[in-house]
């Protein structure tokens, strides 16, 4: 795409174009305001990412009952904390122990949890990422810096089909005098996708 | 923006920036705002999505997700003239 002679101080890149060029149609239209999709942006950029997990980590950490229904019914659990939506709707939840960890992936595209943690890192959008975690989920732990021993039973979930998953991760040794709120501190984004520990 | 979608409670930090540039943002909020608008089910644009990835899975992720855009809006008649020939299924 050429712009000579255009005025832009910087010039458009042929994807800034396509992407300009949908929108204002579709404004034209009447489909969409500009005005809600920056609300969109605002949401996605402020209101969902990993805090909103931890906090459902948390809660699991310290109240036996809200955890076994976190991991029987992930969904109504999650709702209970006032998180939900899009790309939520189907929610189940793993919990890692001592003989297990599980690690989570999407093969076909970027299927992830948005309520719970936001839209996903670019690592797990991308093509090594989601073809190896599948194929040799040990080494690209180990290269992610996670360890495991070879006697921990290691599970891959593919998040491609209906289902969107969120690890529960072990609550850290030495915890036991920390508040719910500062546990959901210790909790991060990739242990909550599996490929850290807490 | 429905409900759905919105949460309250003051700001969190969200992990880190998951758009590089602007014009990936706003390919993400039109999905949105075009499926809640006109009450689609988010998995419309997501098999666009999937199928736009399987087509050139090294493409940066954001170009598969506007590719994806195109091709959705061709097929649900909103953008007919964005299309880019054969690209509607």
């Amino acid at each position: 795409v050429s712009f000579a002679g255009h005025h832009h101080p910087k010039p458009m890149s042929d994807l800034e174009a396509r992407a300009a060029a949908i929108e204002s149609l579709l404004v034209e239209k009447g489909v969409i305001t500009s005005e809600q999709v920056d609300a969109v942006i605002e949401i996605f950029q402020k209101d969902l990412g990993p805090m909103n997990g931890a906090t459902v980590v948390a809660r699991a950490w310290v109240d036996p009952g809200y955890k076994q229904r976190l991991l029987s019914d992930g969904t109504a659990a999650i709702r209970e904390l006032g998180f939900g939506g899009v790309e939520g709707e189907n929610m189940r939840v793993l919990e890692n122990t001592g003989a297990v960890h599980n690690v989570v992936v999407c093969t076909l595209c970027s299927c992830y949890p948005w309520p719970v943690l936001g839209l996903p890192p670019n690592w797990y959008k991308d093509f090594a990422y989601r073809s190896r975690m599948v194929r040799e989920p040990r080494a690209v732990l180990a290269e992610m810096g996670l360890d495991l021993a070879e006697d921990i039973e290691l599970r891959v979930w593919d998040s491609s089909a209906e289902i969107r998953y969120m690890v529960l991760p072990e609550r850290p040794e030495g915890t036991g005098g920390l508040t719910e709120g500062e546990l959901a501190q210790l909790v991060t984004r990739d242990g909550m996708v599996g490929v850290a520990a807490v | 923006v429905t409900t759905d979608l919105a949460l309250d409670g003051a700001p969190r930090k969200n992990g880190e920036l998951v758009f590089d540039e602007p014009w990936q943002a706003r390919a993400f909020g039109i999905a949105i705002a075009v499926t809640e608008n006109r009450d689609l089910a988010w998995d419309d644009f997501r098999h666009h999505l999937m199928a736009s990835v399987g087509d050139a899975p090294e493409r940066p992720y954001w170009e598969s997700w506007l590719a994806a855009l195109e091709t959705w809006l061709a097929e649900i008649e909103m953008v007919q003239q964005l299309a880019p020939p054969g690209a509607t299924r």
